[in-house]
């Protein structure tokens, strides 16, 4: 379990996180949810380390990383596989290498076992056949694909994915969230999601964490948003027509 | 203030990138790419700026001696001198950080707006180490070579830019290449390759590494590693001289 303990980050003058306090559910699809500039980001990427937190606790199974060492944070990071928005795979390798580069560098495996596993990560993420292709040979969907196979090669504990299903077509876009959802469940992993995406509240999400202006306004179930007071929450969500005229419908 | 700053920030990089690496032999690898990437595709630009620089060379140090009571064989003293001293460390060095130089940077700046630092970082990988400590090494161990390897074309533009065009004859030439020769003269010019093969390859790498965000952001990394590279290397060339000469 993940506790992420009254948090706070600035840059310069600017306070981006103000006093975050949240649990992610273990082996659930968390979702934060908030507006472009909320926070969304920095919080994730505060909780991977990529920014030093000015005050709070970030607890991964009571192991406050925030007070870790280098070495030590690194022993966490081996339990975290990250999506990154832009996918962020190395361009100089190949899809296989891409898969193949954790292993290498971490799993202490045999090459063969490690070839395997590279295999078996790329074929559950239904790439086949493109191993020798480099990222930017495949399309964008491919792309989050192959960051995903990358992210499940060394078997995490928990999966960060930083918007991934922005710029993508709405179908790639529910292929990826169902991809995410279905390893999500068949390995307990503990899934955290940016997104502003209101097709993956609805389609993977469970808890839902709403972020605005660097605060946490609202955090709940999915099925909760429908009843949910929070002007600020239903603003966002139900923000066009379409989805208010929804909303009336269902309630 | 700011260059405290920056020396700070370069110093705390370079730490990083020489900590203990995660995986030797991963990195002995990249060190093997990276001496084929810097090193063999640069002896095409060393070569040929050699072989012009030398003949220049050559042909001026004769037009300067018109003199009769100079003999001719100070035409080859004097362009094998210039090559080694300065020509094949200093020149040769300002050159390649504009070709290596900006192309680290721009290497390095990229994976930054890429977020493949950031990928590499929450993998547990010290990127400094990983992305940095290879070129470093490579840079050392190629740039001396490429220097002997712009000696022996330089002398040979030298040879054929007076003997050639008959300024002068090949004995006196060969002859004046052989006077008072000191092999110091190697082991000074090789030294700065080395401390100027890591300003290049340090220098451009903390610029690309702390690149802004953008292509501008990585366009102004490059431009700010050759300009800054070129700077320190003028100042240590100076240094080392009179330190050792």
């Amino acid at each position: 379990m993940i506790e992420v303990v009254n948090i706070s980050k600035s840059f310069k003058e600017q306070q981006v996180l103000k006093n975050i306090s949240l649990t992610l559910e273990e082996g659930c699809i968390n979702l934060v949810i908030g507006r472009s500039g909320s926070g969304k980001t920095v919080l994730l990427k505060s909780l991977v380390g990529l920014h030093d937190i000015d005050k709070g606790s970030i607890l991964f199974d009571n192991r406050d990383f925030a007070k870790m060492n280098n070495h030590e944070r690194k022993e966490i990071r081996k339990e975290i596989g990250m999506v990154f928005q832009g996918s962020a795979l190395f361009d100089s390798m190949s899809i296989f290498e891409n898969v193949l580069f954790p292993l290498k560098m971490f799993s202490g495996k045999e090459p063969d076992e490690i070839i395997d596993r590279a295999n078996f990560c790329l074929n559950r993420v239904e790439i086949t056949g493109k191993n020798d292709l480099y990222p930017s040979e495949i399309s964008g969907g491919m792309q989050k694909r192959v960051a995903i196979a990358r992210a499940i090669a060394l078997n995490p504990k928990y999966l960060f994915c930083d918007e991934p299903n922005s710029g993508l077509d709405p179908r790639t876009a529910i292929v990826i969230d169902k991809l995410i959802c279905e390893i999500t469940k068949e390995y307990n992993i503990t899934t955290l999601i940016n997104t502003h995406d209101m097709n993956s509240v609805f389609e993977i999400g469970e808890k839902i964490i709403f972020i605005n202006n660097g605060e946490k306004w609202w955090e709940g179930h999915k099925d909760d948003i429908w009843n949910s007071e929070n002007a600020e929450l239903e603003d966002f969500i139900f923000a066009s027509e379409f989805s208010k005229k929804i909303k009336e419908k269902l309630t | 203030m700011d260059f405290f700053q920056h020396l700070g920030n370069y110093a705390t990089l370079m730490k990083a990138t020489f900590a203990r690496p995660e995986k030797g032999k991963v990195y002995w690898m990249l060190i093997i790419e990276e001496i084929e990437k810097i090193g063999l595709s640069s002896i095409g630009i060393v070569s040929i700026v050699a072989a012009f620089f030398g003949a220049v060379i050559s042909i001026q140090t004769a037009n300067n001696m018109d003199n009769p009571l100079l003999p001719q064989m100070l035409v080859g003293y004097g362009t094998r001198d210039s090559i080694i001293l300065e020509f094949s460390s200093t020149i040769m060095c300002l050159i390649l950080s504009g070709k290596v130089g900006s192309n680290i940077a721009s290497e390095i700046g990229s994976m930054k707006v890429t977020q493949q630092i950031d990928a590499l970082e929450t993998m547990g990988v010290n990127s400094a180490g990983y992305i940095i400590f290879p070129k470093i090494i490579a840079t050392i161990f190629i740039f001396p070579f490429l220097s002997l390897c712009y000696m022996f074309v330089g002398i040979f533009g030298g040879y054929f830019g007076v003997v050639i065009t008959g300024a002068i004859n090949s004995s006196e030439f060969i002859s004046g290449l052989h006077y008072g020769f000191k092999s110091y003269y190697i082991f000074y010019t090789l030294t700065k390759t080395v401390v100027f093969a890591f300003i290049i390859s340090s220098v451009s790498s903390y610029y690309g590494y702390n690149a802004e965000l953008g292509s501008k952001g990585v366009g102004d990394a490059s431009t700010k590693a050759v300009v800054n590279s070129s700077l320190i290397i003028l100042i240590f060339n100076l240094l080392l001289t009179k330190l050792m000469l």
